[in-house]
């Protein structure tokens, strides 16, 4: 955002990469794909780079209020230096922080979830899918609860995996039943309590359940739990977790 | 004239012990916190059209969900004839509202055969507490009490129904010359046996009335007192998306210091505690909460962390929150204090750990409670106040203040991805 602000540039919209985006290996792809379909459609954009800092929404989740509004007043101060108007997200805690949570300390953006900007695209067709690579393969759908539950994000991500796939195959919890990745609220980074099993292997039985051959997520901390959970019953060979960005990436070809 | 001396009598006992019950319940009130300001009124409406009269979130379990939603929408009827019964017992008048015309026989024929349709259901509804296994009707937090509590409320709802038959029956046979109203389901009744059932009509009359008394006033002190407390607690819900976690302003206000040392400080709004530790630490609206919860479960149900056998279940939080009140709100409203609290004596901090926010306790919830804010708030006190957070948060909590990531990467290779 610095560099196309001394060239006197002011692009349409942020994309906020968000720290998983950043430096999470498997989620580093998500980023990339995703800015490969921005740069395909050609439309005018830019990051933040080393100036963007964790929304805090870990943190706040976690009881740290303070450590969070001192996270979110720094962002705001730098989104509102640039004279930031709309920014895309991948990572629905971060879309969730900034679109609800940051408005009350002075930060007033229109949010856009990518998966909400590619739905758009598809049914405008400014994003035109013309081959499916995924040929004869079936895939599932987990709601992340931060979309879901949490926005009413449910229809945008279907769509446009049904724009690729031709058909979303539901789990038993989907959609405002569906059940968490088990990551959220901070759960991400402590150990979980003694239980009889982790959350995400009790999503992952019931993806496993659906008989599919690959299951999408839109949510960086789904990605690793679900991924994991994938890994410890032994399925990576016949199931696969991608996300949304790569199956618009794949087909697009990019 | 006796009958209505009496009535009066026993009508202003009902409203005196009714009193003492507000009262102490807005003593407890008062130790509470501030929660949000109640605005945009229109769309409170229809949300509670919506999600109270309408029943949508009971409706998200089909079968049941039918059957909880015609008992509601036949109280709502029949509590209409019940006022009047009361008019009549005051004012010796006999059918008050029979006035009303075409209005007052809907109202009467379909107070009869909801009547009837709420036998039924209530006894599906005891048969299935008693015999089958329901899982979400188990739990640390349902005590036999509470299992008690919900088949006393059961067949209360089932004697009321019953009464007001016999009484519907009585007045039938004791006007063969014609009477108020249309009665579907007592008039077949009183054909079907052929009889005089003229000497019902007093005693189902009473009957009814002390029932709706009796009830009326065990409520407060039963889980069942959502039958008075859910439409207000729907009306008053927090209408923000539900992930949206509201900025703690005390906050706001030492980050605000921080970040610009000259800004004013406002010594009058320091704040005694972060978060929530006991009852006086939590809002109106979390103690409503609790009087409103009657406790079926839907939440723990859909609980992820309680599907897993975790320790947390969302309704036990506010089961839990309650109980405190019973036990300490007396003692601080009378300027004492014991050594307990909320957090720990009764909420241990394993379950508060063990949530992941995934709010969808808080979306099953037929009457809009929101577990993951108090939980929150909870976890506020502990890291706020105890620095008691579990390690591997302490460890994201220095990442981000040090790296501005919950990882430990250097801000300097935030491009890295792009390469």
């Amino acid at each position: 955002m610095a560099d196309v602000t001394a060239k006197g540039e002011k692009p349409e919209y942020l994309y906020w990469v968000g720290c998983a985006g950043a430096f999470d290996d498997r989620y580093q792809k998500v980023a990339r794909a995703f800015s490969k379909i921005l740069n395909h459609l050609g439309v005018s954009y830019a990051v933040l780079g080393k100036e963007e800092s964790c929304t805090g929404d870990a943190a706040k989740r976690a009881g740290n209020e303070m450590l969070f509004q001192m996270q979110a007043m720094q962002n705001i101060e730098v989104l509102n230096s640039y004279e930031v108007k709309k920014i895309i997200c991948t990572c629905p805690h971060c879309y969730n922080t900034l679109k609800n949570e940051y408005p009350d300390l002075g930060g007033n953006y229109e949010v856009i979830n990518y998966t909400v900007f590619l739905d758009e695209m598809i049914r405008t067709g400014k994003l035109k899918l013309e081959n499916n690579p995924f040929k004869g393969e079936s895939i599932t759908y987990h709601d992340p609860c931060y979309l879901g539950r949490g926005n009413g994000i449910y229809d945008a991500p279907r769509n446009v995996i049904k724009a690729v796939f031709g058909e979303v195959k539901e789990m038993k919890r989907a959609r405002s039943f569906g059940l968490c990745c088990g990551a959220g609220g901070a759960q991400m980074f402590k150990e979980a309590e003694k239980g009889d099993k982790e959350v995400n292997i009790e999503r992952t039985e019931e993806i496993i359940e659906r008989k599919v051959d690959k299951v999408a997520s839109a949510c960086p901390f789904c990605m690793t739990m679900l991924t994991d959970g994938i890994k410890l019953k032994n399925k990576e060979a016949e199931l696969q977790n991608i996300d949304i960005a790569e199956i618009i990436e794949k087909a697009l070809n990019l | 004239m006796i009958k209505q001396i009496l009535f009066i009598i026993t009508l202003l006992i009902t409203f005196g012990v009714f009193a003492y019950s507000v009262k102490r319940l807005w003593g407890f009130f008062s130790l509470t916190k501030p929660a949000y300001p109640i605005k945009n009124i229109g769309a409170r409406i229809s949300h509670t059209l919506n999600v109270a009269f309408g029943q949508t979130k009971i409706f998200r379990k089909p079968v049941i969900g039918l059957m909880h939603a015609l008992v509601f929408w036949g109280f709502l009827v029949i509590t209409l004839g019940s006022i009047e019964m009361v008019v009549d017992g005051v004012s010796g008048l006999d059918r008050a509202f029979a006035s009303t015309g075409w209005f007052y026989d809907v109202v009467i024929a379909s107070g009869d055969v909801f009547a009837l349709l709420i036998i039924v259901f209530i006894k599906l509804f005891i048969l299935r507490r008693m015999f089958l296994k329901i899982k979400r009707f188990t739990g640390v937090e349902m005590t036999a009490k509470a299992n008690w509590d919900a088949l006393l409320s059961l067949y209360f709802i089932g004697f009321l129904m019953v009464s007001l038959i016999c009484f519907n029956m009585g007045y039938i046979s004791s006007h063969p010359n014609g009477y108020e109203g249309v009665y579907p389901v007592s008039a077949t009744l009183v054909n079907l046996f052929g009889w005089d059932f003229s000497l019902l009509q007093e005693p189902g009359w009473w009957v009814h009335l002390l029932l709706i008394f009796t009830f009326a006033n065990y409520l407060p002190y039963s889980k069942h007192f959502h039958v008075f407390l859910s439409i207000p607690n729907v009306f008053l819900a927090n209408l923000e998306p539900i992930t949206k976690y509201p900025n703690l302003e005390s906050i706001t206000r030492e980050v605000k210091l921080m970040l610009d040392p000259e800004a004013a400080y406002d010594e009058s709004a320091e704040v005694a505690r972060f978060g929530v530790k006991d009852i006086e630490d939590v809002s109106w609206k979390n103690y409503m909460d609790s009087l409103s919860c009657t406790q079926c479960g839907r939440c723990t149900d859909v609980c992820p962390a309680n599907i897993t056998g975790k320790l947390l279940s969302p309704r036990k939080i506010f089961v839990d929150l309650r109980k405190r009140m019973d036990e300490k709100g007396p003692l601080a409203l009378a300027g004492k204090q014991d050594n307990k609290s909320l957090l720990r004596d009764y909420i241990s901090e394993e379950e508060i750990w063990a949530c992941t926010t995934c709010n969808a306790c808080a979306q099953e919830c037929p009457i809009d409670i929101s577990h993951p804010n108090l939980i929150m708030d909870m976890r506020r006190y502990l890291v706020m106040e105890e620095s008691a957070a579990p390690a591997g948060l302490n460890v994201m909590f220095a990442n981000i203040e040090n790296n501005g990531a919950p990882w430990q990467f250097s801000p300097e290779d935030r491009m890295k991805w792009a390469d």
